[in-house]
């Protein structure tokens, strides 16, 4: 009963929505909004032509290095910031203020800077997942229940112990939540900066389908791909939350 | 291991919080630290713990001056201190990481099996009732074999009736081990039936205002007279007519 809602169910509601686009196209004669066959006719035809492919990987390339950068930058500084109030007090206004500025108003520096390649819209992810990534490490720290730290030294920890056997686990639960939600941000930026920054990649392919010929077929296509791998990734990071909730 | 507090004096700001505190606790031996509530005990308990260096004055423990948390010294916190990410094992052996990994096995087994957690070795504290997460703080703290545990009104987060058994459980361990305890506790029967003797500070900023020796073997009895007249000596020191 269980795996049927957890699985039947969705994909009912999807195939009722599949359906219900499908009359809505035909009850309205819209020769814009094209029909879910025409989305996967023309999906199917990309895939065939492997440029689909080489666009998924290009995107996902592209967010892994921003991303990834950001993890490695902004988890360890969030931490180093939280340990150290005074440190954390210097930098904390700089951080509020730049966090409110959307990652793409970055855009015109970006392209100004790194031109019309991969590492402008590489540099806006990495901005994108950077401040959510950095807040949830250095508040994680700070709310660290001050009787772990004690516990931690009382049992002669030295600090890099104390960091590895007492901080990173106390705040792995909250660095969790911190990264599902930066690779959210990431996803949406993603896709607006290859509209503009670049020629290749799924924003590319919603963006280049619209210019060269009006083909919404693949406009839809390439959203609905987007709103499926960002769903895939999302299922991950829920999944390795609970393994470490479940621990 | 002696504990001796020579002149400690402490103020958080301009709040004073400790007066002029000597005392001194003989090796082996189970003081109760008892006094209103905000009046400095666990301000006092951390000072001797080495997490708060205290403004005036200083604690040695066998001659040597106290100056910052040590292995062979361990705070007992309510059942908040185990930590979550660690399963009971994990738990016990925190401390344990510079020893041999048989001896580590031998230690966790012996406080497992003494603290009543045989059963539940991989369960997480979230798994756990408050009295077992209780126990299991305790095992933490007894499987590094420190000289000394200092105890922050351990029980206090508990239902009377587990208290009564924690309180059984830590006289059983005390008399098998022979730690020296400073158990802070602002519950007056708990301290006349654990201690060898209960230590009264005043209001903020507290003084010892008295010291009170138990002179009644253990196990206790609750009715004998003897543990009654000590018991209302305190409630009389304290302030309070036995009465509500
Ligand atoms: N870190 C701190 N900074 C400032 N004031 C503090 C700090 N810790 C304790 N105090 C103050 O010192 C006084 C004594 O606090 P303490 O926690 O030692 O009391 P206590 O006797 O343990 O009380 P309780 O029985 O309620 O636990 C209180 O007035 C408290 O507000
Ligand atoms: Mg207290």
């Amino acid at each position: 009963m269980k795996s049927v809602e957890r699985y039947l169910l969705p994909v009912l509601t999807a195939m009722v929505l599949i359906a219900l686009w499908h009359l809505a196209v035909i009850a309205t004669g819209t020769n814009i909004f094209p029909s879910p066959a025409a989305v996967a006719k023309g999906i199917f035809h990309l895939a065939e032509k492997s440029l689909l492919w080489s666009y998924i990987g290009d995107s996902i390339m592209r967010v892994v290095f921003g991303y990834g950068a950001a993890v490695i930058l902004g988890i360890p500084l969030g931490i180093l910031l939280g340990w150290y109030p005074a440190l954390g007090r210097l930098v904390n206004p700089v951080i509020q203020m730049l966090r409110p500025i959307s990652p793409l108003a970055w855009m015109p520096l970006a392209v100004i800077w790194f031109g019309v390649s991969n590492v402008a819209p590489i540099f806006l992810i990495f901005l994108a997942s950077l401040f959510p990534l950095l807040v949830a490490a250095m508040d994680g720290v700070r709310n660290v229940p001050p009787m772990f730290l004690q516990a931690g030294r009382n049992f002669g920890l030295s600090v890099p112990q104390l960091m590895r056997r007492v901080v990173f686990p106390a705040i792995l639960p909250r660095l969790l939540v911190g990264l599902r939600i930066a690779f959210g941000i990431a996803w949406l930026v993603l896709v607006a900066a290859e509209m503009i920054a670049v020629d290749s990649g799924l924003g590319y392919l919603i963006i280049d389908s619209r210019n060269a010929g009006k083909r919404y077929d693949l406009v839809v296509g390439g959203m609905l791909l987007i709103g499926i791998i960002g769903l895939a990734f999302d299922t991950m990071f829920r999944r390795a939350e609970r393994l470490a909730r479940a621990e | 291991m002696k504990v001796r507090f020579s002149n400690i004096n402490h103020h958080f700001g301009s709040t004073r919080v400790l007066d002029r505190i000597d005392l001194d606790v003989k090796e082996g031996e189970f003081v109760c630290i008892l006094g209103p509530s905000g009046c400095g005990k666990s301000t006092l308990l951390n000072i001797v713990g080495g997490f708060v260096k205290p403004s005036e004055g200083e604690v040695r423990i066998d001659d040597e001056p106290v100056t910052g948390p040590d292995p062979r010294r361990i705070f007992v916190f309510q059942e908040r201190g185990v930590f979550p990410w660690l399963d009971v094992e994990q738990n016990i052996s925190f401390g344990l990481f510079k020893l041999p990994e048989g001896e580590q096995r031998r230690r966790i087994d012996h406080y497992v099996q003494m603290v009543g957690l045989k059963g539940f070795e991989h369960a997480y504290p979230r798994e756990l009732s408050g009295g077992m997460k209780q126990r299991l703080e305790v095992a933490r703290a007894l499987a590094v074999n420190p000289d000394v545990l200092y105890l922050d009104e351990p029980f206090g987060a508990l239902d009377s009736i587990t208290r009564l058994q924690m309180r059984r459980e830590l006289l059983r361990i005390w008399e098998a081990e022979r730690k020296t305890i400073l158990f802070v506790t602002h519950d007056i029967e708990e301290s006349v039936q654990l201690a060898d003797r209960v230590v009264v500070m005043s209001q903020r900023p507290a003084r010892i205002q008295k010291i009170v020796p138990i002179d009644i073997p253990h196990p206790r009895d609750l009715s004998d007279p003897r543990y009654i007249a000590l018991r209302d000596s305190i409630f009389g020191e304290i302030g309070l007519a036995h009465q509500v």
